[in-house]
């Protein structure tokens, strides 16, 4: 790769961490404002995330005595920095993964347990007994919500697979190919059940109601983060708006990564922004469905709940899917029909 | 030391009852029902007086408490207010002469404003923020 090659993907990189810490605060006001009209309130201004995080910046940053400095201070920008390296390897509007040659699905899989293992590191170094229940809880959580994930990812992939595209992980497959023009009828059924699952394992990534029992604010106090303040608590604040965001462009790139340039011809230099624009649409109308609307109409599920809802319930229901994929991609050979 | 006016568009409460009979707790929650829903200014209650830039405290300070409100006092990060919410933090309210009474909030930590009431109502609690937010002003004015 050339300097300017290089120099012209760093540039890349930057401007899309920014988008990615404006756009992630800016969905969790949308998603605070939703929240607020659906229980008859007026709710705060969407620029809210901004004010706060512009408050916790100017806000004492305190070091328990009985923490462990050095991984105390580090778990907030691990959290935030590995949150934002997730989206380099996803697809924003029209724009291909940045560094989607070197990275897939498989790899965004692994690099979502990152910020949580980063706040569970915190957790634990906090030196409260609130945030170590709170760790051992996002760690049971994590353990549970990753099985049905990896059946979603392998379900997609198989099948992309089956249809004879040489690298079904890679997320520029999925932009180019939906998923949803290559199955029949049974894998349309079976997508939904994926889609489903996918829907159900949100709430939980981003520790959100019904699956917030690590950072339970009525019983664990805020948990994870019961000891951070400051700067430290501002990070870990745009960390949960960069995985709201990261977490939407998952679903998006999965199952609707249909761009507004693929409808309507428009010049290149407008293309852009529009897909960009459109895929926020699209991100916000995720959100609603799988965060705000859930979390206003429901209450929290103890953690020993979240293991079997997870464990029994989403992962018959992702097998299902599974099952109905490969149906779909086997009954033409065997019926003699179609492909 | 000077603030920007982000600060008082985002204001964190923390609640401590050191000592309340719950009637200002109930005319607390009262408080942030969607009917007032302070929200709209950024008021949000938080769990941990780790996240807080106000603390509500309720009640006058009995003994066992005294302990625990210094230490939750100064566990929270600066810039922080103390809002003494309803009769018996003030001046002890009908506890007043009472055995195991440490006193007014105010002889315990510097409380920043005084809510009377028993229990004050609502409105008058959010009248308390408005005075909070005048002294916060001052404070970015560059006052003390």
């Amino acid at each position: 790769m050339s300097p300017v090659d290089l120099a012209a993907m760093l540039g890349w990189l930057v401007l899309l961490s920014l988008f990615a810490l404006a756009g992630g605060l800016f969905l969790l006001g949308v998603d605070r404002k939703l929240a607020a009209h659906m229980q008859a309130r007026i709710g705060p201004p969407l620029r809210q995330p901004f004010i706060d995080v512009a408050k916790l910046l100017q806000k004492e940053n305190v070091v328990p005595v009985n923490a462990i400095s050095a991984v105390f201070h580090l778990a907030p920008v691990i959290a935030l920095s590995s949150s934002i390296v997730i989206l380099f390897y996803l697809p924003v509007g029209s724009l291909l993964p940045v560094l989607g040659m070197y990275g897939d699905l498989v790899l965004v899989m692994y690099l979502l347990t990152v910020p949580a293992l980063a706040m569970v590191a915190g957790g634990f170094a906090s030196g409260s007994p609130y945030a170590t229940v709170g760790a051992q809880r996002e760690m049971v959580t994590m353990i549970a919500y990753e099985f049905p994930l990896a059946i979603v990812v392998i379900g997609i992939a198989w099948r992309l697979g089956a249809a004879g595209f040489s690298s079904p992980f890679a997320l520029g497959t999925m932009a180019a190919n939906p998923i949803w023009t290559i199955v029949g009828p049974l894998g349309i059924a079976g997508l939904l059940l994926l889609l489903l699952v996918l829907v159900v394992v949100t709430p939980a990534e981003l520790s959100r109601i019904p699956f917030d029992t690590q950072e339970a604010e009525t019983e664990l106090a805020g948990g994870l983060l019961v000891e951070y303040s400051g700067r430290n608590l501002a990070m870990f604040y745009l960390a949960q708006g960069v995985k709201t965001l990261v977490l939407a462009a998952v679903i998006v790139a999965i199952f609707f990564p249909w761009n507004l340039s693929g409808f309507l011809a428009m010049p290149p230099w407008l293309a852009l922004p529009a897909d960009i624009l459109f895929f926020l649409v699209k991100a916000i109308l995720v959100l609603f469905f799988s965060v705000t609307l859930v979390r206003v109409g429901m209450a929290r599920f103890r953690i020993s709940q979240v293991v079997s809802i997870y464990w029994m319930y989403l992962t018959v229901i992702g097998l299902a899917g599974l099952l109905l994929l490969m149906a779909d991609a086997a009954l033409p050979a065997l019926l003699g029909v179609g492909v | 030391m000077r603030l920007s006016p982000s600060f008082n568009r985002s204001l964190w409460v923390y609640h401590f009852n050191s000592g309340s009979c719950n009637g200002c707790e109930i005319e607390i929650v009262a408080t942030i029902t969607p009917r007032y829903d302070p929200e709209r200014f950024g008021i949000k209650l938080v769990g941990s007086p780790r996240h807080a830039d106000v603390m509500l405290v309720t009640g006058p300070v009995v003994h066992k408490m005294k302990d625990r409100l210094l230490r939750v006092y100064a566990q929270m990060p600066e810039p922080k207010l103390v809002m003494c919410i309803g009769a018996c933090g003030i001046s002890g309210g009908v506890f007043y002469d009472s055995y195991n009474l440490e006193g007014p909030v105010d002889e315990v930590i510097p409380v920043d404003v005084y809510i009377p009431g028993c229990p004050p109502r609502p409105e008058a609690i959010i009248h308390g923020v408005v005075k909070a937010l005048q002294k916060l002003e001052r404070i970015q004015g560059g006052e003390s």
